[in-house]
């Protein structure tokens, strides 16, 4: 059986894409989620679009569920297949089509790595704000299904913002369109807002047209320590009421400090309670005023120290320090279990006291880190997988964890996605009414449901 | 099926060292071969993944997971590069030796390294006769890079152009000596490497030449055997005890300041992977090898950091030589040595040094890697080739002397007329005498 779906998928992608055996099926079982793999029946990697299209194509008529995989580096089990399922591999598909300096938008296939694309437009004097911690590695298919942000989210938007429309494949391998390399565009629905952050559940990209903005003439940044962790949350809303909309915001936590410390001497002063890395952009003389500002705010709330750079060097030394946290955090423990509840920027403050008590309650190591200024904290869990009884704790404070952030008027998800990890989850935001509204349309779309089934509203 | 468990039990050894692993796939964006191939199966989360599955038993097939496993140049860029610190290496080196040791080693190699490495004077008078010989077997193609290619062989060395046996190695050339420090005050062990003695004694000479110059003593024995790293790459861990045993009779009771290599896989195998192998060997020998290991240097370091030298003053009159460096996975990813070569280069003021394109990226040798899986090794050879030539270089230097043989191989291979050398050799080109 499976040596004959093997040939029928030969036959559109060439022998050497087919990946049957049993080391390959185990190869593309996992991603980067703390979940249990699960074995596809094989893994097809198409490397012209039309292929792509024939894939999907067959996939249906066979009732076969399909997973698109980029680089597997999400971390809400979005890529683990179905069992018995096909993952298809956009890592052939990897051509940027086009990049248009005087109309400031590109074209790529899906494959295209992120970190890649970003500097190409850098070379043409161009800017792709969105920077995904995983960059180097994810892929624009990736970052548009699962609606990726990064550390500049705060001023500069997140992956939606920046897709102005695409091409994907439906279930019957046909070809939609929608958008336009125009600016404006409301030409039909908004289809490719609908695919962004939808996870490979409603169709297969093809080709995404991509926003691209000049990028700042000028940036600085600076680091403000704090020995009282309301004072640091309180300098966030402060700046932000100050009208300064910083590039990147970004908070530690003692914890991450002293292990980021431990790791990477990077002279962070281990008795801070909590840490800001605060970065603004723009023109040079607004960037002045700006930075001098934001300064003169962490003063006055209590900062007890603050480190401005002087230089692309220093404010490197900065930022490699935020760089190291979650390497610093991950060395600790053998498992590391990244999680992404969002709040309101003004619930910090609650969210962080109630992670510590739920690192208390449940006796688990917990670091947090992230983007304080979009409310995104990343609580970061240290464990180890095999000791069984202390995982059950952790997957308990999981789940207080999303509890309180929705009780805090917050989100399950700030930008990793949904995925199986967090399906459970999604009535207890949403309502029933809408996973209702979901399911409909995927089965309108999806009826014999093979597009990545099991992600986003469980079933 | 007896053989199974015990493989699974050899596994569960280094679960601590797997778990570690937390599949973030961030090794994607530096493992050379995963660029070319881009399979999971490829890069070290796959190949991690695939030892857990085994380890746990979920995979039957440990002939599927050695071939995944093998295909891996050890170049250490996933370990430089993983956020978890993950030591990829060790985990590899370890799981190859286990899987050898349930499929037992290829005849070939069992030859090579239980019949030849393990007796370095059989070795030496071997190839010394094979040297005699290979002109009636292959062809020079490449007066510049010195480079030939099979006449007769073309199966089994695949239309490589290599270079050519020397006519004479090192150990014939330069007779052992052991000299007393200088005015420099500083002693040194010169472990030369099977490469370098067989293939390259003029790097070899270079290093002689400087350390005389420098009043640096050298205690060179020639019972010195390999390093070891071809066979435990191979996953013949018993050859490879073999191996440090003999080199530990040799080097452990001499008197010197520093062990001077100008092979890069020689200095980051006896750096790090001697301690990391000899867990398992008497104490005392853990001792002795720690000790050893400890005292290890690559020359270019060594010559920099302990002799302090500096710009030669030499004429230097028309257009200098531009000159290109390779860093080696061995010395840069492993041990975090870059400047000092360049430094090194850069004491000759009739060159000039101009950077390539990612200087740092493997060039696809990887050891026995290029014998299994040329076409792979070829193509990730072929990028680095061409970041070579780009520079407008006429001279390509690197310090590993299997960096300089694949180098060498795909520069030949294009028609390109670059010589190769070694920083070292750069060096000696402004002493005296020459
Ligand atoms: C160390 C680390 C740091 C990270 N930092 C961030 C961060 O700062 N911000 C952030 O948002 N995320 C972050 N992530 C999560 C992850 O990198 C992102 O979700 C990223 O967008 C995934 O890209 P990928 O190419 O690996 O996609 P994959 O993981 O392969 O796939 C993700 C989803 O996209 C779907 N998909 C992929 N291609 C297509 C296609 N062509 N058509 C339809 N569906 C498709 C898949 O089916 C899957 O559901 C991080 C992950 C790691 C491991
Ligand atoms: S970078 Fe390290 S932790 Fe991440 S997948 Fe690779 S080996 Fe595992
Ligand atoms: S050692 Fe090099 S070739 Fe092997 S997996 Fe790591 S990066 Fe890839």
């Amino acid at each position: 059986m499976s040596n004959h779906l093997s040939q029928k998928f030969e036959e559109i992608v060439g022998t050497g894409n087919v990946l049957a055996s049993e080391v390959d099926r185990h190869n593309y079982a996992y991603d980067a989620a703390v979940l249990p793999p699960q074995l596809p029946a094989l893994a097809v990697r198409p490397e012209t679009p039309e292929a792509l299209g024939r894939v999907v194509k067959t996939c249906n008529e066979l009732g076969l569920p399909l997973t698109v995989r980029g680089s597997g580096t999400n971390l809400s089990g979005g890529t683990i297949p179905s069992e018995g399922g096909v993952v298809v591999l956009t890592g052939a598909l990897n051509k940027i089509i086009e990049i248009n300096e005087a109309d400031m938008y590109a074209v790529v296939q899906t494959g295209v790595v992120t970190a890649k694309f970003a500097a190409e437009v850098a070379k043409r004097g161009l800017f792709y704000p969105p920077d995904p911690g995983s960059q180097a590695v994810s892929t624009m298919g990736g970052n548009v299904a699962e609606n990726a942000g990064g550390l500049r989210g705060l001023k500069y938007g997140v992956t939606k913002d920046y897709v102005m429309g695409m091409s994907f494949y439906d279930v019957d391998g046909e070809l939609v369109k929608t958008g336009s390399r125009t600016v404006k565009c409301v030409t039909g629905m908004n289809l490719h807002g609908l695919m962004v952050g939808s996870e490979g559940t409603l169709g297969v990209f093809n080709e995404i047209i991509l926003k691209l903005v000049p990028p700042p003439k000028a940036s600085k940044a600076m680091m403000a320590i704090f020995d009282d962790l309301g004072k640091a949350s309180e300098t966030v809303a402060a700046i932000i009421a100050a009208k300064i909309v910083p590039a990147t915001l970004e908070y530690m936590d003692d914890f991450t400090i002293k292990t980021v410390e431990d790791f990477a001497h990077a002279g962070l002063p281990t008795d801070a309670k909590a840490l800001l890395l605060i970065e603004v952009d723009g023109h040079p003389a607004q960037v002045e005023d700006e930075a001098a500002e934001v300064e003169a705010i962490c003063k006055r709330i209590g900062a007890t120290r603050i480190q401005v750079a002087k230089d692309a060097v220093e404010r490197n030394k900065v930022w490699e320090a935020r760089r190291a946290a979650l390497s610093a955090l991950a060395r600790v423990r053998p498992t590391t279990v990244l999680e992404d509840a969002t709040v309101p920027r003004s619930k910090i403050p609650a969210m962080v006291g109630a992670l510590e008590k739920i690192a208390e309650k449940y006796k688990l190591t917990i670091g947090t880190f992230g983007h304080a200024g979009d409310g995104n904290l990343h609580p970061t869990i240290l464990t180890d997988k095999r000791d069984h009884a202390e995982f059950t704790r952790v997957e308990a404070a999981i789940d207080e964890i999303f509890d309180v952030a929705l009780s805090l008027g917050g989100t399950l998800s700030g930008e990793h996605g949904i995925g199986m990890a967090k399906s459970k989850y999604m009535v207890k935001e949403v309502g029933q009414g809408s996973i209702m509204y979901a399911k409909r349309l995927k089965a309108a779309m999806d009826p014999k449901n093979i597009l990545n089934p099991g992600k986003i509203t469980g079933a | 099926m007896s053989e199974m468990r015990q493989l699974v039990g050899l596994l569960k050894q280094i679960d601590d060292q797997l778990v570690a692993c937390m599949r973030c796939g961030m090794c994607q964006a530096v493992c050379p071969i995963y660029a070319e191939t881009g399979l999971e199966g490829h890069v070290a989360r796959g190949k991690i993944a695939l030892l857990e599955c085994l380890a746990d038993e979920v995979i039957k097939d440990p002939a599927g997971v050695k071939e995944r496993l093998d295909a891996c140049l050890l170049c250490g860029s996933c370990q430089a590069n993983c956020p978890s610190g993950v030591k990829a290496l060790d985990i590899f080196l370890k799981a190859r030796a286990f899987l050898t040791g349930y499929y037992g080693l290829p005849p070939v190699k069992r030859a090579i390294f239980r019949g030849l490495l393990q007796n370095p004077k059989l070795f030496d008078t071997v190839l010394g006769v094979a040297s005699k010989f290979q002109g009636l077997f292959t062809k020079p193609v490449n007066d510049m890079l010195g480079s030939s290619c099979a006449r007769v062989f073309s199966d089994l060395i695949g239309g490589r152009h290599f270079a050519p046996l020397a006519d004479k190695p090192l150990h014939d050339v330069a007779t052992q000596r052991d000299t007393p420090r200088g005015h420099s005050g500083l002693k040194i062990a010169f472990f030369y490497g099977c490469v370098v003695d067989k293939m390259f004694p003029r790097i070899g000479e270079a290093v002689l030449k400087v350390c005389d110059h420098h009043g640096v003593g050298v205690f060179m024995p020639h019972a010195q055997a390999c390093c070891g790293i071809p066979a435990l790459s191979s996953g013949d861990r018993e050859t490879f005890e073999k191996l440090v045993a003999l080199n530990m009779k040799v080097f452990a009771e001499s008197d010197f300041d520093v062990l001077v290599t100008p092979c890069a896989t020689c200095t980051s195998t006896i750096k790090k992977i001697w301690p990391l192998m000899a867990e398992d060997l008497p104490a005392t020998t853990r001792y002795q090898v720690k000790e050893l290991s400890a005292k290890v240097k690559d020359i270019s370091a060594f010559l920099i950091q302990d002799v302090g030298v500096t710009p030669a003053d030499v004429a230097v009159s028309g257009e200098p030589v531009t000159v290109t460096y390779h860093d080696p996975c061995h010395l840069k990813k492993s041990l975090g040595v870059s400047a000092e070569p360049r430094a090194l280069i850069g004491c000759n003021p009739r060159y000039k040094l101009q950077e390539m394109d990612g200087a740092d990226s493997c060039c696809g040798s990887g050891g026995s890697f290029t014998l299994q899986h040329y076409d792979l090794s070829k193509r990730i050879g072929k990028r680095k080739r061409d970041n070579i030539v780009a520079t407008g270089a006429t001279v390509a230097a690197t310090s590993c002397p299997a960096c300089m043989l694949q180098i060498g191989d795909m520069l030949s291979q294009a028609g390109d007329t670059l010589a190769i050398r070694h920083p070292v050799e750069i060096y000696a080109e402004t002493l005296a005498g020459r």
